[in-house]
């Protein structure tokens, strides 16, 4: 397979830069504003280096350092009653930092509170799994290693959960094209068929607007329904569902052989 | 001996109806196609609805089979995934001979709304498509339509096994 180059990537060069725009930012608040959270943070605080705290919309936000990430998950669990691990993604800074922003939602049913724990890692840097705490990080992890290639420990089954396991790349990372790179655009072909047949076959029509009324190999006209591949006519065709004189056994039911009553009897 | 005439070649004459072999196999064929259940999405509630009391298939013979080895349509209702190609050609190259293809909604059609990585761009580039039905989702007469419109085909087609290649997939 021949390596892909992106030529068109738009986030290593905006198109569009507007030196004065700036970009709406939710508002931040202080922890101490919320009694429930203060006291979250001090305890989470004197066993771990807390980067940054704030809180937002109504939800504690907490960076930590990524080595600690079992620790804090524990300790989230077993100390601070945090029961629920609702969501964990990644989110692609690669272009900007060179990095990934790591982040957990959790949720405690008990104090009917949400919290949000992240870190950064750099791009191939290995992130330990916190299946072990939570089980419903199983699929969230293996969803992250599919979409980001974030490399993950200690999980058992450390395959991807969507994409096909010989897929090339991981498609939610901003460089992967929306169109899929070389590989994907021949996925299907390739694995069916063989590369050989790539040429007999074509390119995949991207243009979703594009009609060619004169290709009877693509399109058809309401009313001049013609085999694939036909000869294009201006002739409307015959589009009735039985044939002129019938078909075996059943006799065509014709408009002159009806009779329509004017009322029921 | 009969007293009155008997036209054999008309209808109506006698119980007698004459014709060709291969009218008489392709009538069998058009009114007994069974299709293989295969809903990929949305699209597939609309076969659903086609073939419930409604709208009611089988009264014209066309009977949802749960195996490809029983069945002559595929109906590819729904977005066909990348992943999912592979299986879509094993499940029709498993049916048996002659065998027939719809491609039910836009997404089957062409990829549809999912112009994305993930998405075969058409069905046709897969398997050889007859009969292409627009719509998102179709409603069930326009599947209704879409079959008999098949029936017609399938009528018009020569009965022998040498059926022409339509493409080469």
């Amino acid at each position: 397979m021949r390596q892909y180059i992106d030529k068109k990537n738009t986030q290593k060069k905006a198109y569009y830069n507007d030196r004065f725009y700036k970009a709406p930012q939710v508002p931040k608040e202080e922890v101490d504003s919320d009694e429930v959270f203060a006291k979250d943070v001090e305890s989470l605080s004197s066993k771990f280096n807390l980067k940054e705290t704030y809180i937002q919309r109504g939800q504690l936000v907490v960076y930590i350092e990524a080595k600690d990430i079992v620790k804090v998950m524990t300790f989230l669990r077993d100390e601070l009653d945090y029961n629920f691990l609702s969501e964990l993604s990644a989110i692609d800074w690669l272009a900007k930092s060179g990095e990934f922003e790591i982040f957990y939602q959790m949720l405690s049913t008990s104090k009917r509170k949400r919290m949000r724990v992240k870190y950064f890692i750099k791009e191939k840097q290995e992130i330990q799994s916190v299946m072990g705490i939570y089980k419903s990080a199983d699929w969230a992890e293996r969803e992250m290693y599919d979409m980001f290639g974030v490399k993950i420990t200690g999980h058992h089954y450390m395959k991807r959960i969507l994409m096909p396991d010989d897929w090339h790349d991981h498609p939610l990372r901003k460089t992967y094209p929306l169109h899929g790179d070389e590989e994907a655009q021949w996925y299907e072909i390739d694995k069916i068929f063989g590369k050989e047949y790539r040429d007999i076959i074509g390119p995949e029509e991207r243009d979703s607007a594009k009609i060619v009324e004169k290709d009877t190999h693509n399109f058809a006209r309401i009313k001049h329904e013609v085999p694939f591949g036909a000869e294009y006519s201006e002739e409307p065709v015959d589009t009735d569902y039985q044939e002129e004189d019938g078909i075996l056994i059943v006799r065509k039911l014709s408009k002159k052989d009806v009779k329509i009553l004017k009322e029921r009897p | 001996m009969a007293q009155h005439q008997v036209n054999y070649a008309s209808t109506g004459g006698l119980p007698v109806a004459l014709t060709t072999a291969d009218h008489l196999i392709n009538w069998g064929r058009s009114n007994s196609l069974w299709p293989l259940t295969y809903g990929l999405a949305c699209c597939a509630i609309e076969m659903m609805a086609s073939g419930a009391s409604r709208f009611d298939f089988d009264r014209m013979g066309v009977i949802f089979r749960a195996s490809p080895r029983q069945a002559d349509v595929m109906i590819l209702a729904g977005t066909l995934t990348k992943k999912h190609a592979e299986f879509t050609r094993r499940l029709y190259d498993q049916m048996a001979e002659p065998k027939w293809v719809i491609s039910m909604g836009s997404c089957a059609n062409t990829g549809g709304m999912f112009n994305t990585y993930a998405t075969v761009q058409g069905a046709d580039r897969i398997v050889p498509v007859d009969i292409y039905l627009p719509g998102c989702a179709p409603r069930p007469e326009s599947l209704q339509y879409a079959l008999m419109l098949l029936q017609k085909k399938i009528r018009k087609e020569p009965a022998s096994r040498k059926l022409k290649p339509k493409r080469l997939v």
